[in-house]
């Protein structure tokens, strides 16, 4: 059995623009535009990007939950067929979601348990007795007292209630996690927390985890890998370490030198590379390179043709004509 | 040495009766940056507030005094506090997009403070507003101008706000979170036009946050807030150098850096934020505290100096360093 779990293969997710003539669309927002993605069986793959690059749109696609309009992505080398009701059911007992806001995330009419049943319930596992001891075991799991299954949602923290959404993110017993933004709505003080019950529950259950994310710190602490997204497209790819200490995309070096850094003295010495302007609207993206228009390395081939990801490293791969020129 | 620009002395706030903000001191001098750190809850917000008279309804000054260049701003009639607002102190807020008027063209937005508090007329308001857009990055100024806030992105607008707290150069902003809601290359912007700004103008700049990294990058000064009081507060390098407080101490130990081993087990603060109404008896951390023991539990220690500089509320500030 292959070791890949996941795999995207030239994916596109093109949305219409309203409002054209005859209800036609006036243009497309290509949100994803061919990507190239896979994660293997225990792997944490990170996708960064700002907003609007397409990074909760791609996991959408790999939750089956958006159609894409082109390309493909298979799943134990089972291609997921978008659009039909037995492969969403199918699916969600292998691909979960964790969002960032834990709040709207919970029902706050159901009891916490009854909100960790559900899946169980949709999918008819077990009997009423097995699904209860399911959901206890479940809150054990991520730190929380079985005892406390009656309460509504109300009755507990931000950081208690991601425990929950995650407990029931693995009722199923997936083998991925999308993890969009897990900790970003939290408090400082609690983040580690459940970085550590996520880290925890990988290594016990062999989970593999999509993490998408702008933290930048948090995806070089949690990540095998990471991707990153600029307006729909991949332009570097590689293990974590590698990528974060040495950049190849003019874009990559940019985001990464513009987290401030917890240490004065270090951060004074850096050299902060500031982007000029906004992220280009994805409904009318620029010719060429897509980052053309804020790259400080630009020239007249970038505005032309968009560069191929050429590899650059073990590894690693990198989308510039300047920094990976095509040989 | 001069007097600090804002001074607040023993500032209290209450909602409904129960403390939310409970004996904050702390100063910011002309030109300085002071960051006021802390999780939600423990009172950051509720202190800005106070300062510019724009408390919600709900909550009350309960004591203390805010001192600004010389004016004593919980006295003065809101007549005269509204004549310095926007003029000799503004504040910026987090969400932008939110925070700006819907209805209303960003160049009309921005002009309003010099009408309002210069008497400036149509066509110089308009020329300042567009040289003001300008300085603050925004290309294309005179389209901008005449755009409403939702034809223009997030960062754009959190400039445009930028733009309008800043026309009429007041001598002290305040910046709640300002890039909180903002991607990384675009808080690096604004960062760096804050700091440009403090350079050039000697503003002064009491910016509120909970991300240690634009703590370390922006302050000259640090003040961390826990359940409504100051526990430590002292100079940017000296407080990432040494913690005489567990809370601050805890709390930069927790964040994951760009040099640690991945997929290390990160150090946790046990236990979660008290809610407003319920901080323990004692020093209001010892319920998550490692180093919590009898005195802790029976009183709340007294904001003392630093065995270097600045100070700390810690009952054994000489032990916080064991913590690992």
């Amino acid at each position: 059995m292959s070791d890949i779990l996941l795999s995207v293969r030239d994916l596109k997710v093109h949305f219409p623009i309203r409002g054209g003539l005859l209800g036609r669309p006036a243009g497309w927002v290509k949100a994803v535009d061919g990507v190239d993605l896979d994660i293997r069986r225990g792997e944490s793959v990170a996708l960064v990007g700002e907003s609007g690059c397409g990074k909760s749109t791609l996991g959408a696609a790999v939750l089956g939950m958006i159609t894409p309009s082109a390309g493909s992505i298979t799943f134990e080398g089972k291609p997921i067929v978008h659009g039909l009701a037995a492969t969403r059911r199918s699916l969600s007992r292998d691909v979960q979601i964790v969002f960032q806001d834990p709040v709207s995330a919970l029902n706050p009419k159901l009891t916490i348990g009854e909100s960790i049943a559900e899946p169980l319930h949709i999918q008819h596992v077990g009997s009423a007795a097995e699904r209860k001891e399911r959901v206890a075991e479940l809150l054990k799991m991520v730190g929380l007292h079985p005892q406390h299954a009656d309460r509504k949602p109300n009755a507990f923290s931000g950081g208690q209630r991601q425990r929950i959404v995650i407990a029931r993110a693995l009722a199923l017993n997936p083998k991925l996690l999308i993890l969009d933004e897990p900790v970003s709505a939290l408090d400082v003080s609690i983040r580690s927390q459940i970085l550590n019950l996520l880290l925890e529950l990988q290594q016990r259950l062999g989970l593999s985890y999509l993490f998408i994310s702008h933290d930048l710190s948090v995806v070089r602490h949690f990540a095998d890998k990471v991707a990153v997204m600029y307006l729909g497209h991949l332009v570097e790819t590689g293990p974590t370490t590698t990528v974060f200490a040495n950049p190849v995309h003019p874009y990559t070096e940019a985001l990464l030198s513009a987290v401030p850094l917890p240490d004065p003295v270090l951060q004074r010495q850096r050299r902060r590379i500031v982007l000029k302007g906004d992220l280009p609207s994805p409904a009318n993206p620029p010719k060429g390179c897509k980052f053309v228009t804020r790259c400080p390395l630009a020239e007249s081939i970038c505005h032309e043709t968009q560069p191929p990801l050429m590899s650059v490293g073990a590894e690693r791969l990198a989308a510039c004509h300047i920094r990976a020129p095509a040989t | 040495m001069t007097a600090p620009l804002l001074q607040v002395n023993d500032l209290r706030v209450t909602i409904g009766g129960n403390p939310v903000v409970d004996g904050v001191s702390f100063h910011v001098s002309q030109g300085e940056i002071l960051s006021l750190v802390g999780e939600s809850g423990c009172g950051k917000s509720m202190t800005a507030f106070s300062v510019m008279g724009l408390l919600p309804k709900v909550a009350r000054v309960a004591g203390g005094s805010i001192n600004l260049g010389g004016k004593n701003m919980l006295t003065l009639p809101e007549r005269e506090r509204r004549r310095m607002r926007g003029n000799e102190f503004a504040m910026i807020f987090q969400e932008p997009v939110a925070s700006l008027n819907p209805l209303m063209k960003i160049g009309h937005q921005i002009e309003e403070s010099l009408v309002v508090h210069r008497g400036l007329n149509g066509k110089s308001a308009r020329k300042a507003a567009i040289a003001m857009l300008e300085e603050v990055g925004i290309p294309e100024p005179e389209i901008r101008f005449g755009q409403y806030p939702f034809e223009l992105s997030g960062g754009m607008c959190q400039r445009a706000m930028i733009a309008m707290a800043l026309i009429c150069q007041p001598r002290l902003l305040i910046a709640d979170e300002p890039t909180t809601a903002l991607d990384v290359t675009i808080q690096a912007q604004i960062l760096e036009l804050m700091k440009r700004l403090r350079d050039e103008t000697g503003t002064a700049i009491l910016l509120i946050t909970h991300d240690m990294g634009v703590v370390a990058d922006m302050a000259d000064r640090v003040a961390v807030m826990y359940a409504g009081r100051v526990v430590e507060e002292a100079p940017v390098d000296a407080l990432f150098a040494r913690q005489e407080h567990p809370y601050t101490r805890l709390l930069l130990s927790t964040i994951p850096r760009l040099d640690d081993e991945p997929k290390s087990i990160l150090p946790t603060i046990e236990g979660l934020v008290p809610d407003i109404g319920q901080w323990p008896v004692g020093c209001r951390f010892n319920p998550r505290c490692p180093l919590a023991d009898k005195p802790c539990l029976e009183s709340q220690p007294p904001l003392a100096a630093r065995s270097d500089q600045g100070n700390a509320a810690c009952w054994h500030a000489d032990r916080v360093g064991e913590i690992a």
